[in-house]
């Protein structure tokens, strides 16, 4: 099991500012370690819920970096709402973590 | 007596089966069925694009690429992509001379903004390239950006 992401979301006026780190290798498939190739292990898929509506879904491919920052931002959000976030790699590993939106400089 | 339970656990039965059928029908994620192997697999950002469906992109500048003019490590080169195109759906990112230049597609809803920031690998001194989708149409626009190391083997 993957480590826990971490997931910081903060409100600006009504739009929140959501930014998440996923700790996982993302391997191309063309490292070599000695001369054994590493094989392809990367995430695939994220998707991101805002109070239980999916509000930003992303298909991804391993030229994204080693543990993978991606950040966005949602428009009508408030302090206290829920955001999940989920996602799964290619050997079908997957992870979801939940954070709440907090008010600026709280 | 008897009958009635007879009925009941029948009843049961289908419901039990119900629930299972439908929790098997609602699993399987949407969005990851759609993976477009075709698209991840292509070796040219034409074939990808291609794949991807992406045709009669139009130029604009409406497109903001933020990202380093000069990346000291190719490895992790963050890269900030806004669209200021009104119904913005999606945002997808090439990177032109990467192995496999097809990076992702970003999706938005529900009052997401069309605003994504994401950290990729470059091979080498590359444009970066995004194709947005709004209103059914596709625009597009890229920025060079040069690798001093490269973050692709080592």
């Amino acid at each position: 099991m993957a480590d826990p992401m971490k997931i910081r979301a903060t409100l600006q006026g009504d739009v929140a500012d959501v930014r998440v780190l996923m700790a996982h290798p993302m391997e191309t498939g063309q490292r070599k370690q000695g001369d054994k190739v590493v094989p392809l292990h990367f995430i695939q898929n994220v998707t991101a819920q805002l109070n239980g509506a999916t509000v930003f879904s992303a298909d991804i491919s391993q030229s994204i970096s080693r543990n993978p920052v991606f950040a966005f931002k949602v428009k009508g959000a408030k302090a206290g709402d829920k955001v999940v976030i989920t996602w799964q790699d290619n050997t079908g590993d997957k992870r979801t973590d939940e954070t709440t939106v907090r008010a600026a400089g709280s | 007596m008897e009958s009635t339970r007879r009925k009941l656990l029948k009843a049961g039965w289908g419901l039990g089966l119900l629930a299972a059928f439908g929790a098997a029908l609602v699993k399987p994620g949407r969005a990851l069925a759609a993976w477009n192997k075709g698209a991840f697999e292509a070796k040219t950002m034409a074939d990808g694009m291609k794949a991807l469906g992406v045709a009669n992109a139009v130029e604009s500048s409406e497109i903001v690429i933020h990202a380093p003019q000069i990346a000291e490590n190719g490895a992790v080169v963050p890269i900030d992509v806004t669209s200021n195109i009104p119904g913005t759906s999606s945002i997808s990112v090439f990177i032109e001379k990467n192995p496999f230049p097809y990076t992702g597609t970003f999706d938005f809803a529900q009052g997401a903004i069309a605003f994504v920031h994401l950290r990729a690998k470059l091979g080498e001194t590359t444009p970066v390239r995004a194709v947005v989708v709004a209103g059914g149409k596709y625009y597009t626009t890229a920025k060079e950006v040069k690798v001093t190391i490269g973050g692709c083997g080592g």
